[in-house]
């Protein structure tokens, strides 16, 4: 009888292999705390953006439970270390529960934080109808700090990123927060904008997009707010997708390799935060969330906020992957902007 | 390879430092001093005049590398726009201004 060899090929070695380039450079980034817990309340959205990481959508059902939310409400009563919380989506706003979550979450006493599309306040819920023009008048009254995506000051390049019309709307939705005091000084009332770039090349520097959106959108709209956060594109899912159709996939891949700069890293966003996902799941980001990266803990124990245990969670390793390149590129890029 | 101007070819213009290495060294060190820096010009003003020569010297490299670099300067497409109008009313200036060169011409010549 005839042995049959069979040959086992491992897979060929990534040319962006993040954690090779660590080893290399001998960096080690281990978690530091959790101050911020990012919570990802669904995937619906009443946007269809062609870079959202997440494939958010008004198609998309995935909502976290009331029972994740009680448990969510549950980890910041008991953990004064975690002082934030950074509610995303999706538009978190579409969640059933989002009123009652922030309320109560800033009745703990929490800084909270919500990832607002703008648009949202006047689309509505696309799947019920149900209006959303009450939002900025219920972020003033809870005091909450609005985050707000503009990929750039003009029609043409946020059209272009986040659908037709969206810039007319989200310079309406903007006037609207403003009237209520967002991003007027002195209001302690913070809306800040996030640019990210309409395409696979790098942010400008954080400052001078910064000087330009302040001044472009006050002598234009009369519009103001009051940071400018730059984030760079991951190479993952919708954006992925378009860097694989268009060809750009590896020219952009060798660009953020080129652009690793380690003060970046040291920086970044997940040696800090963790993301929760609508079934309860733990994850370093909300990045590696939407690529399903689950953390374990150091005993390779599943992680979820429904067995949660601080210490068990600021144990775990930290799971990198070729688009973590995306964070540590240039002058770095998280949630909150340049970290470098 | 049948055609010019490959686009892959933009990646390898450090190899013009082939058979003359310390030239191109000077070259590069050079260039990244005058491009990549801010100086009395920001490094957006020097890309927008970068994408304008890009255009008079119709560099198809250049212009592929400096849409990308005006754009993570911080410009748009508005003012790259007119960066190469300025490079064009220059060329058609530069063009008619010869044209008084052919007006003395024609002084001395016609009777």
């Amino acid at each position: 009888m005839r042995s049959v060899v069979q040959l086992k090929l491992a897979p060929a070695p990534s040319k962006y292999d993040f954690e090779a380039l660590l080893r290399a450079r001998g960096i080690e980034l281990p978690p530091l705390s959790i101050d911020t817990l990012q919570v990802n309340l669904t995937k619906l959205c009443n946007q269809v953006c062609r870079h959202c990481h997440v494939d958010a959508s008004p198609q998309r059902r995935e909502m976290l439970s009331p029972e994740g939310i009680a448990k969510c409400l549950e980890i910041l009563e008991r953990h004064p270390q975690i002082g934030k919380l950074d509610i995303t989506g999706g538009a978190p706003e579409l969640h059933p529960g989002f009123d009652a979550f922030v309320e109560r979450v800033v009745a703990l006493g929490k800084h909270v934080m919500v990832r607002h599309n703008l648009t949202v306040q006047l689309d509505g819920h696309p799947q019920t109808g149900e209006s959303k023009e009450y939002l900025p008048q219920f972020f003033a009254k809870h005091r909450v700090e609005v985050i707000s995506s503009l990929p750039y000051y003009q029609e043409y390049f946020t059209d272009a990123q986040r659908g037709s019309g969206v810039f007319r709307k989200s310079m309406e939705a903007m006037q609207r927060l403003n009237k209520v005091g967002y991003g007027v000084a002195g209001s302690g009332l913070p809306l800040n904008l996030v640019y990210n770039p309409v395409g696979p090349y790098l942010p400008a520097a954080q400052a001078g997009l910064e000087a330009d959106y302040k001044r472009e959108l006050r002598d234009k709209f009369g519009l103001v707010f009051n940071s400018l956060y730059t984030i760079t594109n991951m190479p993952i899912n919708r954006f992925r997708l378009h860097l694989d159709k268009s060809g750009q996939f590896e020219a952009y891949m060798e660009k953020l390799l080129a652009a690793f700069n380690p003060a970046a890293a040291t920086g970044v966003m997940c040696r800090s935060l963790i993301s929760v996902g609508h079934d309860g799941r733990i994850y370093d980001c909300d990045f590696n969330q939407m690529l399903e990266m689950e953390v374990a803990d150091a005993r390779g124990g599943p992680l979820s906020i429904f067995d949660f245990d601080f210490d068990r969670v600021l144990g775990r390793r930290i799971r990198f992957d070729d688009h973590c390149l995306g964070c540590t590129a240039g002058s770095g890029s998280s949630c909150g902007g340049a970290t470098a | 390879m049948s055609n010019y101007y490959e686009s892959d070819d933009l990646k390898r213009f450090g190899d013009i430092g082939q058979h003359a290495k310390a030239l191109a060294d000077d070259f590069f060190r050079y260039y990244g001093n005058v491009t990549g820096t801010d100086g009395a010009l920001s490094k957006r003003e020097k890309a927008l005049i970068a994408l304008a020569v890009s255009h008079a010297q119709k560099c198809p490299y250049c212009i592929d590398a400096y849409t990308t670099q005006c754009l993570e300067a911080g410009s748009n497409p508005e003012q790259m726009m007119e960066a190469v109008h300025v490079a064009a009313v220059m060329q058609a200036g530069i063009t008619l201004v010869h044209s008084v060169q052919m007006q003395n011409h024609l002084k001395k010549i016609v009777l």
